[in-house]
């Protein structure tokens, strides 16, 4: 095994990890309501706003690295969850009893609606986030193929991953939340407030994706409005890859994409880049609809 | 208890409900007959607060229950069995009960309710760790019934708990539905198509049709009715 494969590997690790954090909240919220939450992508890009933002502040306020970090990213967290509990509210709920066409077009309205905001109020640039892992070392045969950032990513992702499927099997709530996206009007007639529950599964995706927004910013060093476009995308790829609404599905799923990307672009070209990851989407779509770890649909009598 | 006033409620613009009303006392066993489609299933619904009727009121121990959510019914000790049973598929036994404690938090008597399910249906104890989905159409409506005992009602309502099950099977469930009713004093609302075997087990029955109460008479007048036995009895 060269070095150069391990270095492919571990950078689609990161690459996997991330769209791990993001396919989350794409495959919760499709298992509780049956809904692709297009503007997931943009919570992504707006906690990274909300991230340089407070990284900002307490950067002139002589903070250290680390604190900033931790402030970026404890602030994205609160306000994506707030972002995911309106959206949730004011563009989905209202829908709940409608056709499924209608909640669908809602999303692609909102996420419009929100890129479109964050360009009017914010800026159509580029802007460069400072890098808040610092410098930080790794032992010397390591950095030969694994940079310190992506280590802190993988590291990070596997574990809010393992606590959120912790949480999931566990709790009281996790076991609402499961009951619901297998019968959302029993798990009702047993006392479930399933809009509680929603609010909160729509309030989980977000911080999620925060967490994934600020790690990403801090490697790559630079946001703007459309990073969650092609990030939505691309999670979204997974999800369905590992089978959407199913939690271990969607890690499965960002994990085996971040790794194809990785080697089809370290082995072939990185200019096809993205045909990798939608041509796999179009070939799952085709082959394998349900994906890895997906149930087929079975009409409820 | 539980007196239901004039209630419409409609499915979009279909008219499901045309004014039912009916009463219940603590204790009893009442039965809802009537054919596919006469809006049965609907007023359980609207007990359950899952649909909400456009006009009338539901009243629960004085409390107006039109104009609550559904937990909040729950909580309040009206559980109801919907019809099919409804087990989770992918939740164990075990799993499928603790959903019917959802609400509650007396640990401690918790244990008590299991144990004594278990006394109900034993067959469930054997298949504790087995996925819901996996049981037989009669282990469900044996599960459905148990969870939500597991709930603590005071109210029990029953949709269809004969439905699809052998002659067998549904002798065994009516005999706990009984059981049920004297030991625990849990006020059931029975709603059956099988009016035989409802009105057999009730104390007082309601026949409705096209969304309207047209009848309601003790059990045993209504099986000695000549309507009710040329439309729901089949004897001629």
């Amino acid at each position: 095994m060269d070095l150069y494969f391990l270095e492919l590997f571990f950078s689609g690790l990161t690459r996997g990890g991330i769209y791990t954090l993001i396919a989350l909240g794409y495959t919760m919220v499709y298992g509780i309501i049956g809904l692709i939450n297009f503007a997931h992508g943009e919570i992504y890009m707006i906690a990274a706003f909300i991230g340089l933002t407070f990284a900002g502040i307490f950067s002139i306020l002589q903070f250290s690295l680390i604190s900033i970090l931790l402030i970026a990213v404890f602030f994205a967290m609160l306000f994506s969850a707030a972002y995911g509990y309106t959206i949730e509210k004011t563009a989905y709920k209202p829908l709940r009893q409608a056709s499924r066409l209608a909640p669908l077009i809602s999303a692609i309205g909102m996420s419009i609606f929100l890129r479109e905001y964050v360009i009017l109020a914010q800026t159509p640039d580029f802007l460069a986030f400072p890098m808040l892992f610092g410098d930080l070392e790794l032992p010397e045969f390591m950095m030969d193929f694994i940079q310190p950032t992506e280590t802190i990513i993988i590291l990070v992702s596997f574990f809010l991953v393992g606590i959120l499927l912790l949480f999931i099997k566990h709790t009281k709530t996790g076991k609402a939340m499961r009951a619901i996206s297998q019968d959302r009007e029993m798990a009702m007639l047993l006392g479930v407030n399933s809009d509680k529950i929603i609010s909160f599964t729509f309030m989980v995706g977000s911080l999620l994706a925060a967490f994934g927004a600020i790690l990403i910013s801090a490697h790559i060093g630079q946001i703007n409005y459309n990073i969650g476009f092609i990030i939505g995308i691309k999670a979204f790829t997974a999800a369905v890859l590992g089978g959407i609404g199913s939690i271990p599905g969607a890690a499965l799923g960002g994990l085996t994409l971040g790794l194809i990307e990785s080697f089809a672009t370290g082995y072939i070209s990185s200019d096809y880049e993205d045909v990798f990851a939608f041509g796999i989407l179009v070939l799952i779509l085709i082959f394998k609809p349900a994906g890895f770890l997906g149930k087929k649909e079975h009409k409820k009598v | 208890m539980l007196s239901v006033k004039e209630i419409h409620t409609y499915y979009g613009n279909i008219q499901a409900l045309k004014g039912v009303s009916l009463d219940i006392e603590k204790g009893e066993i009442i039965t809802l007959i009537g054919a596919n489609g006469a809006g049965k299933s609907t007023t359980l619904m609207s007990i359950s607060g899952l649909m909400h009727p456009r006009s009338g009121k539901i009243f629960y121990q004085n409390m107006p229950l039109h104009l609550l959510s559904p937990e909040k019914i729950v909580s309040l000790g009206i559980v109801q069995v919907p019809e099919g049973r409804r087990i989770f598929p992918d939740f164990t036994v075990m799993e499928n009960l603790e959903m019917g404690a959802y609400l509650r938090s007396d640990k401690p008597q918790l244990k008590k309710d299991y144990d004594y399910i278990f006394e109900l249906f034993p067959i469930l104890k054997d298949r504790k760790r087995q996925l819901g989905g996996t049981l037989s159409g009669g282990e469900q409506q044996m599960l459905a019934i148990s969870r939500a005992l597991m709930a603590k009602p005071k109210l029990l309502l029953l949709d269809e708990p004969s439905l699809g099950l052998a002659p067998m099977v549904i002798k065994q469930i009516f005999q706990i539905i009984r059981k049920i009713n004297s030991e625990q004093s849990t006020t059931i609302l029975l709603v059956e198509q099988n009016a035989n075997l409802a009105l057999q087990t009730a104390d007082r029955g309601y026949v409705i049709e096209n969304g309207l109460i047209i009848m309601q008479d003790k059990a045993e007048k209504l099986l000695q009715n000549e309507e009710v036995k040329k439309a729901y009895l089949g004897i001629v």
